[in-house]
């Protein structure tokens, strides 16, 4: 599936796939109800690659990539499908196994950087406990070590942060911390679950440029999570498009933005900020709210949301396939710029369909989402 | 940080005020002629001699008076002299208080060296039989007055087994530590139970809700183990009501050991206070109450002071 196969390896000459995830199910028991946060996703992670994973709030990225780490902890979980790190099965592997992956193979990044460092363990000690466990360093070399991580990811005076509480940091600064502490033990996969969507408009750049540049030095494979498909845009070699609980569009970044298909990866591109609009124009939302994912509709779930929707979309849920490029994969009936596309669309807009309007003044104004 | 320390010590003095104001209004407000108490009940009563007692004890004075040259006298470290022994009762206070203190404190650390685990165990595994099993003993040990474990405990291991002494307290300056430990190690566990029961209960429940916080998440995604998640991680955040309670309790024990001290035949503060209450002997009295109640609130100012070292988020302001 990857676009350029690195073959320098001459270990692994037949497949560069770091993490393989098939059919993976994270569904939660809430009293009668089962939230099927994760609804049967399948990934490859290539090493030293990115995977972008894109989506709105809800759709389940959060869910997704903690159920990948396996580091899930609530008790009405359950967890099924199958997730192969390096040809070792994940789910289902003891804890004492998934322990030594945990900060040393991979590693998380999380959401909210102001909610995820111990407001009372000093920063050294969070950024080199986990080295010291894993590796059995010493406190002096894991002391130089920290001073080497937070200068890696750029935080003045690291001898002196060393010595500080959490609190003592602004946003941008504590998710550097997370990231140095993420980095540590040098791991193969690093997961970063939306890092900037927290932090200031000026931090966010600087942290993802940040992340991409440790990424490419130190090859590592990254799953950038985001619900902006303009931050995966320049930064993912790959991205799957995530839909309540489910992937509805995977293709190379390139194919993507060319060639995109699914009505709900349009809908994302074009909410996705313009840097040349003027900073207060509303993000052109997407109509209407996810579904209720313990009661999914029958058919496609983005059916009551999507400008092309016919019947046969309310009716039978579509299957994820590929394109003329087998690495490029989609789940529609009437995907866009299909001709049955078009005439659904028209349809929609006879009968008054407000996400249908706003779509077709889109595909004239901007030439288009494609 | 500085400035909390200030107002708190300004909170402190005006507390002491009031409880000194009060403890004193209190004990004037008894029934019954302290001089009765003085001259005993059979003695042929000559106003004249009770008016010369009433004239050296002060009495006669408006109670405003009396408070302030107390509280004066008091500020010197001079609490008064019991009517009854004529001992000083600051040198009362210094002989017994630190057997109290001992007591108190030994029960306190027990309390803890139990609850602190069986806390922790039962937000690991909540919800498990492990936690079932210890919220089970917590209630027993809850329900049972500390007085029939001290017997419980005298039964077990002074009269059938023998192995510790069941009264005559051994000072660690005189018999030694050992000897002292020996015989205090049955009445601060007595005192120990409950207080176990209730700091478990509460480690527990603010174990659990630290364990649902985002940074215990990236700890384990760190690959730490659940141990040192557990006590590294969770337990300093999660004891901030457990130090509250301490610190109330201590103060608490300090002038409420009185059934164990009796129980024990222990020469602290308790037993003395109830021996001065049931002699109607004031100022013994005002002086062990005032003194008491002062530590209390002292003890209350510095676990107060301590949110700030456990928390470092509370330094700031
Ligand atoms: N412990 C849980 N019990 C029940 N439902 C849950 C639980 N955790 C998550 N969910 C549900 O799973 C769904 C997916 O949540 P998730 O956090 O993965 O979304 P997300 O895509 O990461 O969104 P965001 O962009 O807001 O982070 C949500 O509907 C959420 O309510
Ligand atoms: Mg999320």
């Amino acid at each position: 599936m990857g676009v350029e196969v690195l073959s320098t390896d001459a270990m692994s000459g037949a497949s560069d796939a770091l993490l393989t995830v098939t059919d993976l199910r994270t569904h939660f028991h809430v009293g009668e109800h089962v939230v099927k946060a994760v609804d049967g996703v399948s990934l490859t992670v290539h090493k030293g690659k990115t995977l972008g994973i894109v989506g709105e709030s809800g759709s389940g990225k959060t869910v997704l990539s903690r159920s990948i780490m396996g580091i899930n902890t609530a008790p009405n979980i359950e967890t099924s499908g199958s997730v192969t790190y390096n040809g070792t099965e994940l789910v289902g592997s003891s804890r004492s196994t998934m322990r030594k992956l945990w900060g040393a193979e991979m590693s998380m990044v999380f959401q909210d950087p102001m909610t995820s460092l111990n407001p009372v363990v000093k920063v050294g000690r969070q950024v080199t406990e986990h080295l010291r466990s894993h590796q059995g360093v010493s406190k002096s070399e894991a002391r130089q070590a920290a001073i080497e991580l937070l200068k890696w990811v750029r935080i003045p005076e690291p001898e002196k942060r060393l010595e500080n509480y959490p609190h003592q940091m602004s946003g941008g600064m504590r998710q550097r911390v997370c990231i140095a502490i993420a980095l540590a033990c040098g791991p193969k996969l690093l997961f970063a679950d939306e890092p900037t969507t927290a932090l200031d408009v000026t931090v966010q750049h600087q942290i993802l440029n940040l992340l991409s540049q440790q990424q490419r030095e130190r090859d590592m494979a990254m799953v950038l999570v985001t619900h902006d498909l303009g931050v995966v845009a320049t930064r993912t070699d790959e991205i799957a498009v995530m839909y309540a609980g489910r992937v509805v569009e995977q293709a190379s970044t390139s194919t993507l933005f060319d060639d995109m298909r699914h009505p709900y990866t349009q809908s994302l591109f074009w909410s996705i900020p313009k840097t040349s609009e003027p900073k207060h124009t509303r993000l052109s939302a997407i109509v209407g709210r996810p579904p209720n994912l313990a009661a999914l509709p029958p058919g496609c779930s983005f059916a009551a949301r999507c400008p092309y929707a016919q019947d046969v979309c309310r009716e039978q849920a579509p299957e994820l396939q590929p394109t003329e490029d087998p690495s490029h994969l989609f789940a529609c009936h009437l995907p866009v710029g299909s001709d049955e596309g078009r005439r659904a669309l028209e349809v929609n807009v006879q009968l008054g369909l407000p996400q249908a309007k706003s779509a077709a003044l889109r595909a004239t104004v901007a030439g288009g989402g494609r | 940080m500085l400035k909390v320390v200030v107002a708190r010590l300004v909170r402190l003095v005006g507390t002491l005020f009031a409880v000194t104001f009060l403890t004193f209004g209190m004990t004037a407000l008894l029934p019954g002629d302290p001089v009765n108490a003085i001259l005993g009940v059979e003695t042929v009563r000559d106003p004249a001699v009770i008016a010369e007692i009433r004239a050296d004890l002060g009495l006669d004075n408006p109670f405003i008076v009396r408070y302030f040259s107390w509280l004066g006298d008091a500020f010197t470290g001079d609490l008064g002299k019991s009517w009854i022994t004529d001992q000083q009762v600051m040198e009362t206070i210094t002989q017994r208080l630190p057997v109290t203190a001992e007591l108190a404190f030994l029960s306190i650390i027990l309390a803890l060296i139990f609850a602190i685990p069986i806390g922790v165990l039962g937000a690991y595994k909540q919800g498990k039989w492990q936690d079932n099993a210890s919220s089970a003993g917590v209630q027993v040990a809850l329900s049972v007055p500390n007085f029939i474990v001290g017997i419980f405990l005298i039964w077990l291991f002074a009269v059938k087994l023998g192995w510790l002494p069941a009264s005559n307290w051994s000072r660690p300056s005189t018999d030694g530590i050992w000897a002292n430990l020996k015989t205090a190690i049955m009445p601060a566990s007595a005192l120990a139970m409950t207080q176990m029961a209730i700091f478990s209960r509460l480690i527990r429940s603010d174990m659990v809700s630290t364990l649902q916080e985002n940074y215990i998440l990236a700890a384990r995604s760190k690959g730490l183990s659940d141990r040192f998640i557990l006590f590294r991680h969770a337990l300093r955040p999660s004891s901030l009501s457990v130090m509250t309670i301490v610190g109330i309790n201590f103060g608490a024990l300090l002038g409420g050991t009185v059934i164990i001290e009796t129980l024990f035949a222990i020469p602290g503060v308790g037993f003395r206070l109830i021996n001065a209450i049931s002699q109607r002997d004031i100022i013994v009295i005002q002086g062990i109450t005032v003194f008491i109640a002062t530590v209390y609130v002292v003890i209350n100012t510095i676990v107060d002071l301590l949110y700030a070292v456990v928390d470092p988020r509370i330094r700031r302001r």
